[in-house]
Parts: structure tokens; C-alpha cells; sequence
């Protein structure tokens, strides 16, 4: 074996992590390159659904904290291209392929936010599937993805409970509250358990990036933690999750739960989904928007590098 | 092509958490120019008060060791065990020592 892979696999099997400049197999590379992108094009589509009641905020302290948790999600962006980077791709690159729709995001966010209700159910259940997607990516074997993923979790923490927050308020209030608030939850409770991904027997590249240690949990096992986790959170926040099959299984000590709808899912992979269209749109006019801005700085800053040499 | 075609320049960023500690690098980013870098790396690193010093480096600048040669490279300590306290005998009821 060459020295490069024998000291990969080494390193892999001692559980310690690859780092940008070691030898990697291509396959490795490309895999970890598709994920990191993919995962940051959907922080910053993910901008958008919520994005859009910022100005329509109820109050003050809820406009602020909408505020910055968008402003976090951006941040996540960033931090996943630069990690995705150190890999040898061009950010630039990476984002072209997302506005000529070559690169996918996260399904979840081409599902429409029609009532002020729907921020808080994204904040508990969209985010709340993240942190339990991300929490064991801390531990990825590709070591800027893992960093990145450490800064991520830490900030994931306060944009659930914020959502929680927010349901519990609604759910409290008014009964027209509460019928949006469970209208919310009704919503976004399915599209969330699909963040997870296909079931284990229909995801072919799981159980390769399970040997690399790049992902450490099948989809069907985080699915169902999080099942798990969110049948009291609901109890206490006075809903219900829309699924008549939830129940209790003694033997397996976990919650049983109802069918996914697959076929919706795969549709809105295939752009088919309410706000497919939409979500694109508004990325590439904000790039294109942007431009000028972009031209200003660099003109500015190789202005003042020609000063900088002439003096 | 001009810069902004180009792209800007990546940065390394390395954050001071409090006084008394050493930077550390905390990830990268672009920038058109060094004050910008700086402003970015505020806004991208430290929303949560992680830092009261910030430093940007530009990439290109940053000269490694190679991967490679990490064995060959580091060798020179393996063999020097007496360059740890724990190499040296003291007598049984040695203090401070
Ligand atoms: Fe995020
Ligand atoms: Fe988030």
C-alpha cells in the first residue's frame, strides 16, 4: 500500500482526524466536498423562509432575535465554505453550482412561512433536526469540518429555544394563537423528520461515509432520536404531533411512529416543491445585486495598494 | 480580470479569547483588503464575545510544514528523552525539586 493511504487509514481507524494538506483518497475528498457544500448552500437558503418575517416581527425583542439568528445562519455559511475550501475547491465555484441549481439544499427549506407561527416551528423542529444531525458531526473525521461543526452546535443551542419559546407563547395565548401555533407544528413535523435523509436500506453512500467517520449515526437512528426527544417537547408546549401511528413501544423503549411520505420528499429534491423556484430566484438576484458591491471593495482595495507602492 | 471577478483573497483568522491567552486560529474567510478582513472576521468569529484581539493573515502567506515529511521532520525529539524532567532520578524526600 502507498504511505499516503496506509497513514489515512491509520489515522481513520485511531479515531483521529485528517487534516487539509494530508493525503486523502479522491473519493473521500468529493464525498466530504458534496456534503460540506451541500450544507452550507442550505444555511444560506435557510435564510430566507425566516428571513422574510423580519420585518414583519411582532415586537422589538422578537425582531432582534430573528435578526440575529438569521445573521447566525449566515455565519454558518461561512464557516462551512471555509472549511469546504480547505479542500481545494473555489467558494466562488461552490456557489455557481448552487445558482445553476447543479448543487443541492436541504429539501426543508422550499416549504413556505405563512404565518409568524411558522418561525417558531422552524426554530424547534428545523433546527432542533439539525443540532441532532450535527452534534456527532462534531466528531466527523475531516478535521475543519469538525471545527466548524463545534462553532455551529454552540449556536444551533439558542435558535431552538428561541422557536420553543416562541410556540409556547402562541400556544398559551389566544385560541387563535394556539390553532396557529398547532398549525405550524402540523406543517413542519413531516418535512422535518425528512431531514434526516432516506431510510437506511434506501441511502447507498451511508454505510461508506459510516467506515470514513464521516457520518457516525445511521438516518434512521437520528430520525428516531429526535422522534423521541420531541414527543414530550410537544406534550409540554400543550400540542400535538399530526400523527395518529405514535405510540410507545415498550419493547424497543422508543416511540413507534407513522410512515414518511417518500414520494413528497423526492419530489421536492426534483424541484417540485412549493418554493423551489423561489428560493433560487431570490439567492441569485441577492448575488447579482451584490455585485457592485463586491466591485467597489476590490477597486477600493487595489487603490490603496497602489498607494501603498508608490509611497 | 479584476479582483472582484477573481474573488477576494482568503485571510486566516486567529482570535485572542481574553488577555493573558495566545491567539488562536478560529477559521478563514475573504476580503477584499486587510481593515475589511478584520470587520468580517469581528462579525463572522466573534458575534458572542469569543474575542478582544483579532489578527488576519493573508493565506498565501502562511508557509507550512510539509505533511509528508511530518515523520522525518519531527525526529529529532524522539531519541531526547532528557529533555523531560521525568528522565531524572531524585532521592526519596527530595522537595521543591
Ligand atoms: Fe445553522
Ligand atoms: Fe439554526
Amino acid at each position: 500500500m502507498e504511505p499516503g493511504r496506509e497513514r489515512f487509514e491509520r489515522t481513520i481507524a485511531a479515531d483521529e482526524r485528517i487534516e487539509p494538506r494530508d493525503w486523502m483518497p479522491d473519493a473521500y475528498r468529493a464525498t466530504l466536498v458534496r456534503q460540506i457544500a451541500q450544507h452550507a448552500h442550505s444555511e444560506i437558503i435557510g435564510m430566507q423562509p425566516e428571513g422574510s418575517w423580519i420585518t414583519r416581527a411582532p415586537s422589538l425583542r422578537r425582531k432582534a432575535i430573528l435578526i440575529a439568528k438569521v445573521q447566525d445562519e449566515a455565519g454558518h455559511g461561512l464557516y462551512l465554505y471555509g472549511a469546504a475550501e480547505t479542500l481545494g475547491v473555489d467558494r466562488d465555484e461552490l456557489l455557481d453550482k448552487l445558482h445553476s441549481g447543479r448543487h443541492k439544499y436541504s429539501s426543508i427549506f422550499n416549504y413556505p412561512t405563512p404565518t409568524w407561527a411558522d418561525v417558531g416551528a422552524i426554530g424547534w423542529l428545523v433546527d432542533g433536526a439539525a443540532i441532532t444531525n450535527q452534534v456527532p458531526l462534531c466528531r466527523c473525521s475531516y478535521g475543519p469540518y469538525a471545527r466548524a461543526m463545534v462553532r455551529i452546535c454552540k449556536e444551533e443551542s439558542f435558535h431552538q429555544r428561541q422557536g420553543y419559546e416562541l410556540l409556547l407563547t402562541l400556544s398559551r395565548g389566544t385560541p387563535e394563537q394556539h390553532a396557529m401555533a398547532q398549525d405550524a407544528v402540523d406543517r413542519w413535523w413531516w418535512p422535518s423528520l425528512m431531514m434526516f435523509g432516506p431510510p437506511d436500506d434506501a441511502s447507498p453512500r451511508s454505510a461508506r461515509s459510516m467506515a470514513w467517520k464521516i457520518k457516525r449515526h445511521s438516518n434512521d437512528e437520528l430520525r428516531q432520536r429526535f422522534v423521541d426527544i420531541c414527543v414530550d417537547q410537544a406534550a409540554a408546549l400543550g400540542l400535538t404531533l399530526p400523527d395518529p401511528d405514535l405510540r410507545w413501544n415498550e419493547e424497543r423503549g422508543h416511540w413507534d411512529f407513522g410512515a414518511i411520505d417518500w414520494d413528497e420528499f423526492h419530489a421536492v429534491l426534483r424541484g417540485e416543491g412549493p418554493c423551489n423556484e423561489e428560493r433560487l430566484t431570490r439567492r441569485r438576484r441577492a448575488h447579482d445585486e451584490g455585485a457592485w458591491v463586491r466591485e467597489a471593495a476590490a477597486a477600493y482595495a487595489d487603490k490603496r495598494a497602489g498607494v501603498g507602492a508608490a509611497a | 480580470m479584476s479582483e472582484a471577478e477573481r474573488g477576494w483573497p482568503l485571510w486566516e483568522v486567529f482570535v485572542r479569547p481574553r488577555r493573558g491567552l495566545a491567539h488562536t486560529h478560529a477559521g478563514s474567510l475573504h476580503a477584499p483588503d486587510a481593515e475589511l478582513a478584520l470587520r468580517n472576521a469581528r462579525d463572522l468569529f466573534t458575534r458572542r464575545g469569543e474575542g478582544v484581539s483579532i489578527w488576519v493573515v493573508p493565506a498565501a502567506a502562511v508557509s507550512a510544514s510539509s505533511p509528508d515529511e511530518r515523520d522525518p521532520f519531527f525526529r529529532p525529539a524522539a531519541d531526547k528523552p532528557y529533555r523531560h524532567p521525568t528522565f531524572y532520578e531524585v532521592p526519596e524526600g527530595v522537595r521543591h525539586l
